[in-house]
This record gives C-alpha cells, structure tokens and sequence, in this order.
C-alpha cells in the first residue's frame, strides 16, 4: 500500500509524518501537493500537523477548500484510509469529513507536552497493533485542540464507539469528554490530536506511535488497498 | 518631486540630528562622499553607521574573540557561524537580540526577534532544526512584567509554533535591572550539508538582484537607528514591525528550494535597515557596487518614497543575487510558493550602492563608505564604584542559619531556579520529530534522523557574575554554558553570543563590555569553543539606569552516539560522585558565597566577587566527564551553578523521582555548612554512576587530573545532606512541589504577593 | 464597490474561553458589573457588486461557505456601505 501525506503551504509535520511512515512499515510514502487532485493511487492519505495557511480565519477553514481534498474526500468515500493528525484533524472537521469543531485551548494557550492517552477502540485500521483500554504515551502541541460538538452529536459519537483516543490524564484543553482522536460511523477516517509521528523511537521520549503506522499499514494490506 | 530637504538645507539646519547622526559624524560623511549628501544618502549614511549596524563602539573589542579552529566553516561576519560536525553534516548557528522591540511591543517585539534569527540561518542554506531564548525580566512582581512574560513567550511561541522549528531551550531569568529593559534574545540552530553552503556575497557584474517574500511596507522605518538609542519607550512606536510566520514558512521552504538548484550567487535576510544595509553588506564582502531601482520593489502600500523603500525594515523578505538567466528559476519556485520574486537591480563593478528611483539616479554612495569607513569610537572605560562596594563586603558577617531546609526551598521556588515548564510547555520544542532532550535538562539534544548523531544546544549568561566582576563573570559565562554542553554528552564546538549591556557611552559600561569580552575570550582559548557569531546590543538603558551586564552565550556541541546522552535524572541505587571542587578552602569561603543565589534570595544581598572559576581545571573537569559519558560509565550528570550543590542534587532528585542521601563530612573542616551546600563555584559537575563504574570513573578523573569525590548514594524518597550532622532533610516531593508551582503561582492573576528581589 | 462588515461569534451554546478570560481580567480590574463578555470576529469584506443587495447576498454566501463554522459560530453582516477610496490590502 503507498500513502499519501498531503503537503498544504505552512504543514509543518509533513515530513515527520512521510519519515515515520518509511521508517515503521517500509511502505513507500509520497509528499503529495495540495494541488493534485488525483489521489486514487494512494490506498492511504495522511493530512499532516502545522499551521496550514497559517490558521488564519480558523485552523483548517481555508485548507479545506484546497484542490487535493477532492482526492481526499473520494478515497474517504471508497474505504481507502484517511487520517488527519493536529492541523489535519481540524482540516477533516472544517471539511465536515468528521463531526465536530475545535475551538481555542482552555486556557488559552499553545501545549506542548507528552500526556497519557488512552486507546477506547482497538477494532479500528488504525489501532488494531493496540489493546483495547491501553494507556499510551503521545506527544501533543497546539493552541487549538479544544473539542467540541453539541449534546446529541457527543452522544452519538460515544454510543457509536467513534471515540478512538482519550486523554487519560488532565484533560490538556479543555475538549469535551476528554475527546483526543475520533473515526467516522464507516470507521475509514480518523482525526485525532496528538502526534504518533513524533513518538516512533525510544531516543525520542516515546515510541508508543509505532502501533498506529503498524496497523494501518496492516489494514491495507487485508482490505488490498492500493 | 518628494517633499524632502534639501542638501544644503540638511547642513545648515543639522537635520541629520534628526536622523541620529553627530555633526563630525556628518562631516565625515561629506568628505567621504566629496559633496553634501541628499536626504536619501544622509539615511543611507545614518542608518550604516549606526551603532546597530556599524558596531562602532564594540568593532575593536570584538576583535578580542577567537574565531577560528578547525572545525570553523564560517567565522564571524556571515549571517551565521558554521561548524563542521563530521561526514559532511555542519551546523548553522548566530544569536540575536530585540530587546527594544520586546520592549514597546513584547508579542511582535519577540516575534519578529524569532522571524529574524531563523532568516539568518536558512540564509546560509542550512534547515532551521532548532530554536532557543534567553529572557531577562524584572522580577514578576508587578503587572507589567507578568504582561512583558506572557506576551513575550507567546510572541515566541505564536511565531516559531507556525514556522515548525522546535524551541527546544533557553533561559529566563529575573533581576531589578531589566525591569525597564528586558532581554529577548533568539538564537536559531540549523544543519546542512558542507557543499549547500551559502553565503550572502554579491558577485559578477550584471547578475539580476531580487528581493523576494513579503511586499515592502513603511513598517520599521529607522528601527536599526532607534535600536541604539535610548529609552525606546519615549521614541515614537511606529518602528514596530509585525511579524507573519506563514509567510515565513513559505519563505524558507522556497529559499531552501532556490539554493539547492545552485543557482544562487548570494541571499542575505533583509533585516535591520532593509535593503540599504543588506544591500551595502552583499556588496562589500564580494568588493563589487549595486544598483537598486526602488520603483521595482513590490510594495504593500502606495505613495513610498525611495528613502522609505530603501530604509523599510518589513519582514519576511530576502535579497537574493542569482547568477544571470537564471531570474525564471527563482520566479517558478516562488510562484509555486504563492510568494512574490521581483528582480530590483543588478550587481555592478563600480563600488557603488546607487539608488535608482524609476530608472533616474536618487542617490550613488561608494560602498565602502557605508560599511569599511564608517566611524569607529574608542570609547574610555573606567571600573564602576559599586565594584569597590561589593568587594568590600565581610561575608563573615553574614548569619548562618541553623539548618539549610528552608534555604534550599526558597532558593527552589525563586523565579530564577524554579520550573520553567510553564513557559516551553507554551512552544512546540518537539516538531520535526528530532528533539531527544527537551527543554528543562542542561542542554538539548537534537538528534540527526538517520545517524546516530546528535547536536546538543544551550545558552547561559550569568549577568549577577558579570555586574559583580565583569571579567571573571565573562569567563563564567562561556565555561558554563560549554559545561553544560559536557553534562548531556556532547563535545563542545564553538559558540555564538549576544551581547547585552548599557549605554556605551558610560566609561563603567564601556569597561564592564570590554572586560566581559576578555573573560569570554580567555574562557572560549581555553576549552577550544571559538566564537563564530553573535551580536551586540547596547544602550539598553532607561532613566539612567543600565541593566546588569548580560553577555548571553549559545553554545553547540556534537553527540557522536546518541545512545550516550545524559540527562539529570538519576535511579535509585546509584553512587553520587563530584567532579570538580567539593569545597573552598576555609580562607576562600568568601569567593563561594558572594553573588551566590543564596546571598540574594535569603540574605537579600547582592554583594562579594563573582565565584572562582581556574580554567585549567574547568577544561580538566569538562574532558573527565565527558570521557566517563562517553565511555558509558555515567548515567545521569549535571552542572552546579546557582543554588550550588544542594540545588543541583535536589533537581537530579526531582527530574528522577529519586531521593538520596550526600554527605561533605570528609571535606568540610572549617567551611560553614551553608557555603558547602548552597556557595558557588566553577567546574562542578554532579554525576550518578552505578556502583559498578565507580572506580573506571575515579581513574579517569585522576589520569585526566580532576578532582573526583564521591559524595552519597541515591534512593529512597527523602533528600539528605550532611555535613557531619544532618543540613536539610526534605521529601523530594516537597522539593518538587515548591519547585514546580513557583512560575505559575508568580505569574498567576492572583498573585500579588510581591516577591524580594 | 461595497464594504460588508461581518460579525462572526461563537454560538450562545458554546463555551467561548477568550471571553471568559476577558471576563476574568475586568473583574480582577474591579469591573466587578460585568456579567458576560464574548469574543467575536470583524471581517470587512470589499466587493465589487451593482448593489448593496447584490454585495449583501454574495458575501452571506461568503460567511456560509467560510467565513464561519457553522458547528459553533454564527455570523451576522452588520453594515452594507460604498466602499471608501482604495481596497485595503493586508
């Protein structure tokens, strides 16, 4: 399976993400322009951390409308693997690819620290190298992680089971039902906050993300996406 | 045409007054020009031979440094020092300051500091991989630092956030003197391979000239001028320039891009006085002349005048020299980009910067009378009488309290030595996925992806030491900053600074800069850490008051196994040894406690010399240590600087969750037990060791001729000092605790309790 | 041509931090009276429309597709003015 890492004018993870992608599965994985429409090579597609556009307006309101996400929005529909990390979260959420929005930290300002997370779903193609109820270690850093949705969305998400990560420890943000990481009812498109392409080596304070690169790249491999 | 004075107008009323020039400096001007100068070559003049960008009162001193060795690629005088660090790789570095913008505008102040250091680096075509900030504030006792605090580091964090580089350390500190100027200083790491090597040098008659990035605004006009004058807070506040990290962003992917096709001949950030001094310096390193045609600059707002164009300080852009045909790659890679890249003029072999404004000639000036002729002042200095003062101090005098718990905990939950986490838990220091020691360690170490390598940074600068004795505090400043290198495993490569002192002008301030500069120099011989960048900053003074003496050091160092690195954070079951000092002479008790933390936060004295520091034994100390580390005796070191002993054991107990029990029985005949725990002194390095590695370690230290004790043992939940009898005794919980809420409580709303000193 | 201010805020229902911090500070300042603050957007857009009606309706459109989330703020165009001189760029 190849994937995707969609590279928007101010991604600033978007290398981490192809490297940790190359150095987990050994999967070829390509820094695509955010101008390429066609992303029907790629069985999965990654949409990187960084102030895309700069977070002017809204985090992800203006790299939502950008030419890949066409590309980005079929392979969602078809099954393919999408998934959106920090930046990318809020670009799935701005593009209504997943439910939600996010708003300011609580407090208002950036955190970067590493924080217990737990893992609620390990039946999904991005957890499966995980166990169910597993407390990982995740690198987090954004001002604008704050989850939110109203009441019935919130608990729809939970009844669904599309709560896929947890902070286990303080909430870092403020974000409803401690809410780190979500997938889509079909369970192909995932957003979550903290960054698992910054924990892939013990030299680097954690290599609990390991899993989630493991995993998908298993998941393509089952359900024969390109 | 523009409704601007005329020559003879600008000489009869001395408006270059005005414009911050002295009337011999104006005469100077006009015998070198062999005419009068028109108002734009009188701003080309004011703004070249500005203290800023002429270093007029500091060129001679500077010269003090030693810049080179064989590891230097790039020595002063570039946009950055480069250090070879081996198979191919070297790294980019240079500090700078924005004091006086952080202090107008603190967000966009230290913003912009941050904009412009990270320019600096990928200029030379290095990645930015790692940023750093040296803070100076007065202490957070009234609202007005709390605000200068939080908009700074949001400044900080709000623009190398969105560049992606990691602000992985620095220093804050806190003292009377920076209550009217505080210090923001920005250093920027970058790595390259030795053949993307660039530099800013405008070669070959009738290349293209290109300014690229961001549109020209009136913004900052004259910033580099107001940058040397005094009380900035009373200057009018239009040289504020506001920063835009996206454009940035952009800016530096495609500059990487640009220098990769090798097309490239020179590229220098616009930065303090814009196109004029950029443009004037290309110039002169390559010994050619540049035409600028104003008209052809992308402007952001209408109605500009040439002076304007010429002195505009916006941010975001770059001059760059491409060789010639060659305009269309640098058009297509920043189209790509979304960014805009106009061609201005063209590099000539006259030896002139000649300003065109529509294609008619506005003003024509020999480029090396803007930058080789510009004045150079010998300015007198004299030893301050407060240095009189503080020696004549008898320590003798001072109250021994009767156990050390309570010293030690208000010496760890001072503002200088608590927790910083609240402030570099606000900046990403963990983007580009590379950082293995994080901030808050004695250094940090970012490591090479794909090599077992690593570069380890940190910056240091002691401005108690230095006010107390500038000479030995200049000394301390790089061999503590060096040590710190040594105590994560690194082996020390060169160093940049940045300078921060008072009004030049001051024989005391001139004679504290000039003996700083000493001290470094000596220091910087010594451990083989050549200065290859840096920066000065002057009159950082207001109401007459001048801050403590503050020579900042950034020092780089090379991991060569990543699978060797130390931290502070220590086991239980471990040996607790002491390289260096474990205690003064009874006689030189005095050296220990003066202009010790401890003396200023429980003695509320500022008073004595600055500590000793040998350094012969200091490189000894360094090179046993980092040996052990090397060698994989260590598992986890850490300096001894402010707060001492005591205060380095209780942070390797907090880092590692770990209690342990020490004891100076064996050397503490005749020292009172709080200069033993809680003085000062140079090249002490506390290291913990599993028992096994003791003696492999004892032997190092004797072969390489530097003192080693072993001085306790790790476990347990408790700290414990002896001295024969029992000091202090605290849960490292409690340690921690204090520790840990004194940052956050300071800078609280509710806090209004005033903190001493 | 027209300017069309926008006013865009955070729904009542959503818990706006900014202005809960504001609210905070006026109080620590003694505005002890105040009872809310919101923290809110002003985006002035300039087009170039046949009229004020016409403007109005392109840049409700605007605010629909991206000038608001719909999942938390709402927005409301204050004004519908001739624009003034010159288009301001950023």
């Amino acid at each position: 399976m190849r994937f995707a890492v969609i590279q928007f004018p101010g991604s600033n993870c978007d290398m981490d993400t192809v490297r940790a992608i190359r150095e987990v599965t050994g999967a070829e994985a390509d820094l695509v322009w955010h101008a390429r429409k066609d992303l029907s090579d790629y069985g999965a597609i990654f949409l990187p951390g960084g102030f895309s556009y700069g977070d002017y307006l809204r985090p992800g309101a203006i790299a939502r409308f950008a030419e890949a996400m066409d590309g980005v929005r079929r392979a969602a529909e078809d099954g393919r693997l999408v998934i959106g990390i920090c930046n990318g979260f809020q670009i799935l959420l701005e593009a209504g690819l997943l439910p939600g929005a996010m708003r300011h930290n609580d407090h208002l300002q950036f955190r970067c620290e590493i924080v217990p997370v737990r893992v609620e779903r390990a039946d999904t193609p991005f957890t499966s190298g995980y166990e169910p109820g597993q407390v990982i270690r995740l690198p987090i850093a954004h001002g604008e992680g704050n989850y939110y949705a109203d009441d019935g969305t919130l608990e729809a998400l939970e009844r669904r089971g599309q709560v896929v990560f947890r902070y286990a420890g303080e909430n870092p943000n403020g974000s409803r039902n401690a809410v780190a990481g979500i997938v889509n009812e079909a369970g192909n498109v995932l957003g979550m906050m903290p960054h698992p392409e910054r924990a892939v080596h013990r030299w680097l304070g954690s290599e609990d993300g390991r899993a989630l690169f493991v995993s998908m790249w298993r998941a393509g491999r089952e359900r024969q996406l390109v | 045409m523009y409704n601007e004075p005329t020559a003879e107008q600008i000489e009869r009323e001395a408006l270059y007054r005005q414009v911050g020039m002295t009337e011999e400096e104006y005469r100077r001007a006009v015998e070198l020009l062999g005419r009068r100068p028109n108002w734009l070559e009188l701003g080309l003049f004011s703004v070249m031979w500005s203290e800023h960008c002429s270093y007029k009162s500091s060129r001679r001193v500077l010269k003090r440094f030693p810049t080179e060795g064989p590891q230097v690629l790039q020595g002063p005088g570039e946009n950055a020092g480069v250090v070879d660090i081996g198979d191919g790789w070297a790294v980019a570095f240079k500090m700078e300051s924005h004091n006086h913008p952080s202090a107008i505008e603190p967000y966009q102040g230290a913003a912009t500091g941050v904009g412009g250091i990270i320019r600096d680096v990928f200029t030379m075509g290095a990645r930015p991989v790692a940023l750093l900030d040296s803070l100076r504030f007065g202490p957070p006792d009234d609202d007005r630092q709390r605000y200068l605090m939080r908009e700074v580091v949001a400044g900080i964090a709000g623009y190398g956030n969105a560049v992606g580089i990691p602000t992985v350390g620095g220093e804050v500190k806190f003292a009377e003197r920076y209550r009217n100027n505080p210090l923001v200083n920005a250093m920027c790491v970058g790595l390259m391979r030795h053949e993307d090597l660039a530099r800013g040098t405008a070669r070959g008659v009738g290349n293209p000239v290109l300014v690229v990035g961001a549109r020209t605004g009136r913004d900052g006009i004259h910033g580099a001028t107001f940058a040397s004058a005094e009380d900035p807070l009373e200057k009018e506040r239009s040289a504020v320039q506001v920063g835009d990290p996206f454009m940035e962003k952009l800016l530096l992917e495609a500059c990487l891009e640009l220098i990769a096709t090798g097309a490239v001949v020179g590229i220098q950030d616009l930065g303090a006085a814009g196109l004029t001094s950029s443009g004037a310096e290309m110039a002169s390193r390559a010994g050619s002349g540049l035409e600028i045609d104003t008209a052809l600059v992308p402007r952001r707002e209408t109605g500009m005048t040439p002076y304007e164009v010429m002195l505009s300080e916006s941010q975001e852009r770059m001059l760059v020299v491409m060789e010639r045909g060659k305009e269309s790659v640098a058009g297509e890679i920043f189209r790509k980009w979304g960014l805009e890249a106009a061609v201005i003029g063209r590099v000539t072999d006259d030896g002139m910067l000649r300003v065109l404004d529509g294609g008619k000639v506005v003003a024509e000036v020999p480029v090396k009378a803007l930058v080789d002729e510009a004045p150079v002042y010998e300015r007198p200095a004299r030893e301050p009488e407060e240095l009189a003062v503080f020696r004549s101090w008898r320590w003798e005098e001072t109250p021994l309290p009767e156990r050390l718990d309570e010293a030690l905990l208000a010496l760890l939950g001072s503002p200088d030595l608590a927790d910083k986490e609240w402030v570099w838990r606000q900046y990403d220091h963990m983007v580009l996925a590379s950082t293995a020691v994080r901030p808050g360690a004695d250094a940090a170490v970012i490591w090479l992806r794909g090599t077992r390598k690593g570069v380890a940074v940190c910056t240091d600068g002691p401005g108690r030491y230095v006010r107390l004795n500038p000479l030995l505090g200049g000394m301390h400043a790089v061999a503590e900053a060096v040590r710190n290198l040594v105590c994560v495993g690194a082996r020390p490569l060169a160093i940049t600074d940045c300078l921060n002192f008072g009004n030049p002008e001051k024989p005391e301030v001139f004679y504290q800069f000039e003996q700083a500069v000493e001290g470094m120099s000596r220091a910087c011989e010594v451990l083989g850490t050549p200065v290859v960048s840096g920066n000065v900053s002057f009159y950082n003074e207001s109401k007459g008051v001048d801050v403590d003496p503050t020579p900042i050091v950034g020092a780089v160092g090379v991991v060569e196994d990543m699978e060797r690195v130390c931290t502070p954070a220590w086991g239980p079951g471990m040996i607790v040894g002491l390289f260096g000092p474990a205690a003064p002479a009874p006689e030189d008790q005095g050296r220990w406690l003066g202009g010790s933390e401890y003396l200023l936060r429980v003695h509320h004295l500022l008073a004595g010399d600055a500590p000793p520091l040998d350094l012969e034994l200091e490189r000894k100390v360094q090179e046993a240590c980092l040996e052990a580390i090397r060698r994989g005796l260590v598992a986890a070191a850490h300096d001894v600087s402010e707060g001492g002993l005591a205060v380095a054991l209780a942070e390797m107990a907090i880092a590692g969750g770990t209690g342990a029990e020490a004891d100076l029985g064996a050397v503490a005949a005749g020292v009172r037990p709080d200069v033993l725990w809680l003085g000062e002194a140079g090249s002490r390095i506390v290291v913990a060791l599993r028992p096994e590695h003791v003696e492999a370690v004892r032997r190092l230290a004797e072969e390489a001729g530097a003192p080693f004790a072993v001085i306790g043992r790790t476990g347990g939940d408790r700290l414990v000092l002896r001295a024969g009898a029992v000091q202090a005794d605290l849960p490292v919980e409690r340690l921690r605790t204090v520790w840990k809420e004194a940052i956050p409580w300071a800078l609280s709303e509710n806090s209004r309790v005033s903190s001493s000193i | 041509m027209y300017t069309a201010r926008v006013y865009v805020t955070l729904k009542a229902s959503v818990l706006d931090p900014q202005g809960r911090a504001v609210e905070r500070a006026l109080h620590a300042l003694g505005y002890g009276e105040v009872r809310g603050v919101r923290v809110g957007k002003v985006i002035d857009v300039t087009v170039e429309a046949p009229d004020a009606g016409a403007a109005r309706r392109r840049v409700e459109e605007m605010g629909r597709r991206l000038l608001a989330n719909p999942v938390m703020e709402t927005f409301e165009i204050e004004s519908v003015k001739p624009a003034s001189g010159a288009a301001v760029e950023g």
